[in-house]
């Protein structure tokens, strides 16, 4: 046998067979990977799926915290709060003022269910300049209001404990610039709020407290 | 990615496994075999010559499907049963595949490898994990028979029938 023999046998199989280098690849050869790779890459897609979905609640904004955290403010709470609103009040800190004063118990009395008695605060440098009825969480409020001779405030926030206000002693809390001293019994919870510091608040509940539990 | 390397040499790979096997489909299934093996142990091929390793995969896949549906067929029955062919014009692609199967699969491989892919004998060596002498009396005994049967089978033994 001759290399010519054998270049002219290469270029015969090579005449039947390169038409196959140009036909097109067919598509499954192409595209497709092994079945292996198929399935990875589907475990791979779900578990990507659901560890977005675990994760998606992490990047959401978290809900406010007072809301959701906190179950109800705290009495001291709502009672610096009601402060904090009506204490400013120029032209109208009360909604009957103190020369109806009788009036305005009995009213109050009325309305929150109680036997309310106004404690009289003149011997702390404190007179009353009246009241208002007040929302609260499970029923009304009442709010007394005090101005001393520098026209610093005091409110008494007075209410039927909720249900979620657990009986206390003669109390201190610090609500941001509010100061306030409570108590809470099983018929009625008192707070006297105050920005004041904290030797004169303390004297002036001492004299409430005095007045009310006899 | 693998499998970006490995595309540009599927049209080769086709056209062996297209004279190796002889149909469309079974070739294109030799492939198709032959890229899912060589995918899942990409890992194992050194940086070198990637033509060579492929074929060295479609090689032992080409052998598996030997042992495991007998896809071509034995070689003596082959041989028996290749009525001369009555055709008068030159050799056809049916004629060439069927002179093809007439030889032994490790010959068809060797002659298929040095003619269509012109690789050397060390190439054909490494591919088939034979040694070179194998390859040479491999490729000149292939040669020779696939000669001797054109000759039967083509145009000159198509004029004897017709005569």
């Amino acid at each position: 046998m001759t290399d010519q023999d054998d270049a002219q046998l290469k270029a015969l199989l090579k005449k039947h067979y390169d038409p196959v280098v140009t036909e097109p690849i067919p598509a499954r050869m192409y595209m497709r990977r092994p079945a292996w790779m198929g399935y990875a890459r589907g475990f791979a897609l779900v578990a990507v799926g659901i560890l977005i979905g675990l994760a998606l609640p992490y990047f959401r904004p978290a809900p406010p915290p007072v809301a959701a955290a906190q179950p109800a403010a705290t009495f001291s709470m709502r009672a610096a709060r009601a402060h904090l609103v009506y204490a400013p009040e120029v032209r109208h800190p009360v909604e009957v003022d103190a020369t109806q004063q009788e009036h305005l118990v009995k009213w109050l009395s009325k309305r929150l269910g109680l036997d309310l008695k106004v404690p009289l605060l003149a011997g702390e440098g404190f007179e009353l300049l009246g009241g208002r009825l007040l929302p609260g969480p499970e029923g009304p409020v009442a709010q007394f209001m005090y101005q001393d001779s520098g026209g610093k405030r005091l409110t008494l926030y007075v209410s039927k404990p909720n249900r979620a206000d657990q009986p206390a002693a003669f109390r201190f809390a610090q609500e941001g610039p509010v100061a306030v001293f409570y108590w809470i019994d099983r018929d009625c919870g008192y707070a006297l709020s105050g920005e004041l510091d904290r030797g004169t608040l303390t004297r002036v509940a001492t004299a409430v407290y005095k007045q009310l539990e006899p | 990615m693998d499998y970006d390397l490995i595309v540009p040499y599927i049209p080769n790979l086709r056209r062996y496994a297209r004279a190796l096997v002889g149909d469309r489909d079974g070739a294109d299934d030799l492939v198709q075999d032959t890229l899912e093996r060589a995918v899942r142990k990409f890992h194992l091929w050194r940086p070198g010559d990637l033509r060579a390793w492929l074929f060295s995969i479609m090689h032992n896949v080409f052998v598996n499907q030997l042992k495991a549906r007998r896809i071509a067929p034995d070689v003596e029955l082959d041989e028996s049963f290749a009525a001369p062919v009555a055709s008068v014009g030159p050799l056809d692609l049916e004629d060439m595949q069927r002179a093809l199967n007439t030889l032994a699969p490790e010959q068809r491989e060797v002659v298929l490898l040095v003619a269509l892919e012109d690789m050397s004998y060390a190439d054909v060596s490494r591919a088939l994990g034979i040694p070179m002498g194998t390859v040479m009396s491999r490729l000149s005994r292939g040669r020779e028979k696939l000669r001797r049967v054109m000759n039967e089978n083509g145009p000159k033994a198509g004029l004897k029938v017709v005569t």
